[in-house]
């Protein structure tokens, strides 16, 4: 019995993965063949990218403080609290910055795409757009994928630079610090590869965040409980999906940069 | 399309032979089967419907009425058997090559179906604006197919503020706007008050006399199929009215299925004489 359920399982998470590839395979497809939805793009990218830079703006602002506040203490130890600045945009830029706004733009978008597709897929919307003569993969997926994939990027620099800020707000007026000091060391710190790796990232966040979103609400079934499971197991997938990526492209990027 | 124009493949060619002579049906099924995860939805299902030719499926819910219609424009593809839409096989193609087999039909879904975050203009407008039509061309046409529904007043309402009778009058008109050649109506009428319901019946039926479009319009309501079979709707005076007594309008039939199969397919006067017990109940 129990090996049953095991095999069903097995056999379910082998079928879903399938699935999500097919999937992923053709919303990039239909970049290259028309029609192309760019109004429909446009709006994703206002909806997701202007909708998003508040939440963004004030993670990033608050992370870069709290690093701030936590690298102070300890590099104090060492003497060495001068270099704050520098530890705080390394973190933020390479890491922080990427994973951060990822996991907000998932908690915030991917659970709206879910949950938007899954009601379309309830009320019949998209049998209705299909029975009209529309392929939602291209009207609906394909531009939410490029634009959450645009805006992610500008996003993460938004979330960079305010962490950065951040930073520097807690330096200069709660450890009363040298400002000019904190940003000198800042920018000294950073090379090309650390630029290039927190720019890579978001590319793979992006294209996460929204085709999973989009994946697990055009597969919605059992009415409105079932768009809430939806938007659950996207958010879910997505979030846990950016980190595991974050983890695989950090390897390959360190690898990769180093040699350069 | 006018009043006179034959719907499609109704008239031959001159110089066609017999054979030729005979109209290409609409929509033909033959042993079409599906499931899914389970028993049978529909089991071996062959009918046919002939140009200006009106099929009311009837059974009780859950019987596959839904599945069947999705069927027939290729929303769903069968497990076995074949489904022909304008002559072509469809049962195996791909979603690209049947989006302009759909365009030539209409579907009126069970709860309308609108688009909620649409105007109805936009709505009804739908497949117009993907064609890239002009605005002022839509907004013409849009108007025409509000009023063939009589909405004319909510050309800038969103489907919210609609009532239920008044979206599946919305979503008529979007089926209607591209003049399809075949028109498909899931449950019209279902879960509205009977007078609404008569305006919807009533529509149907000027789609049925004005354009002699083929349809197949699933209900399980048997008032309105009877309607549909003892009234004619009168251009002149813009409303429907019945029948001499003893007649019935020949085009428009029955079918009907009980557990996925098709068990009844005949005329207005078969299905009253019919000894099936089964329909037999259900009519009672």
């Amino acid at each position: 019995m129990a090996i049953d359920t095991i095999e069903k399982t097995a056999k379910q998470i082998v079928l879903t993965v399938q699935d999500y590839s097919l999937f992923a395979h053709r919303a990039v497809m239909n970049l290259f063949h028309p029609p192309r939805y760019w109004v429909d793009f446009l709006l994703q990218c206002d909806i997701i990218g202007v909708g998003s830079t508040a939440i963004v703006l004030l993670s990033g602002f608050f992370t870069g403080g709290v690093l701030a506040l936590q690298s102070a203490s300890t590099l104090s130890e060492f003497g060495a609290s001068n270099l704050t600045g520098r530890f705080v945009s390394l973190t933020m830029i390479r890491e922080l910055g990427p994973v951060l706004t990822g996991v907000m733009v998932s908690g915030r978008n991917a659970s709206s795409m879910a949950s938007e597709l899954g009601s379309m897929i309830v009320t019949e919307q998209i049998d209705a757009m299909r029975a009209l003569g529309v392929d939602p993969m291209r009207k609906l997926v394909t531009p939410r994928i490029f634009a959450c994939v645009s805006m992610l990027l500008f996003l993460t620099i938004l979330a960079d630079f305010f962490g950065i800020l951040g930073g520097a707000f807690v330096t200069v007026f709660m450890n009363h610090q040298d400002g000019l000091q904190y940003f000198s060391t800042a920018w000294e710190a950073l090379r090309y590869p650390d630029i290039v790796q927190g720019l890579v990232k978001p590319l793979f966040s992006g294209f996460i965040i929204a085709s999973v979103g989009c994946f697990y609400g055009l597969r919605t079934t059992g009415g409105t409980e079932g768009v809430g499971r939806s938007t659950i197991q996207a958010v879910v997938s997505a979030s846990v999906l950016i980190i595991v990526a974050d983890f695989l492209l950090t390897q390959i990027l360190l690898s990769l940069l180093s040699r350069l | 399309m006018s009043a006179s124009e034959p719907a499609n493949g109704a008239f031959p060619l001159p110089g066609q032979t017999a054979a030729a002579l005979e109209p290409t049906p609409a929509v033909a099924f033959e042993n079409v089967s599906i499931s899914f995860d389970g028993p049978p939805v529909l089991q071996d299902v062959t009918f046919t419907v002939g140009p200006a030719e009106t099929r009311i499926l009837l059974g009780p819910a859950g019987v596959g009425k839904s599945v069947l219609l999705k069927l027939t424009n290729g929303l769903l593809c069968p497990d076995h058997g074949s489904v022909r839409l304008f002559g072509e096989e469809i049962s195996h193609m791909s979603e690209q090559a049947l989006f302009p087999l759909r365009v030539r039909t209409g579907i009126v879904f069970q709860e309308g179906a609108l688009f909620d975050s649409l105007t109805v203009r936009d709505n009804v407008a739908y497949q117009l604006i993907q064609q890239m039509v002009p605005d002022e061309v839509i907004d013409a046409r849009v108007h025409e197919a509000l009023h063939f529904v009589e909405l004319d007043q909510t050309f800038s309402l969103f489907p919210g503020s609609l009532s239920g009778g008044m979206k599946r009058r919305v979503a008529i008109a979007r089926a209607l706007i591209g003049h399809p050649e075949l028109v498909l109506y899931d449950s019209p009428t279902g879960g509205l008050d009977p007078i609404t319901s008569t305006t919807i019946i009533e529509l149907v039926m000027k789609q049925r006399d004005f354009y002699r479009t083929p349809s197949i319009l699933v209900t399980h309501r048997l008032q309105d199929a009877f309607t549909l079979c003892t009234h004619r709707f009168d251009s002149e005076l813009g409303r429907m009215v019945p029948l001499p007594k003893g007649h019935a309008d020949p085009n428009t039939t029955f079918l009907m299925l009980e557990e996925g199969r098709l068990i009844f397919d005949g005329s207005l006067h078969d299905i009253v004489h019919t000894d099936n017990k089964f329909v037999r109940e259900f009519l009672l």
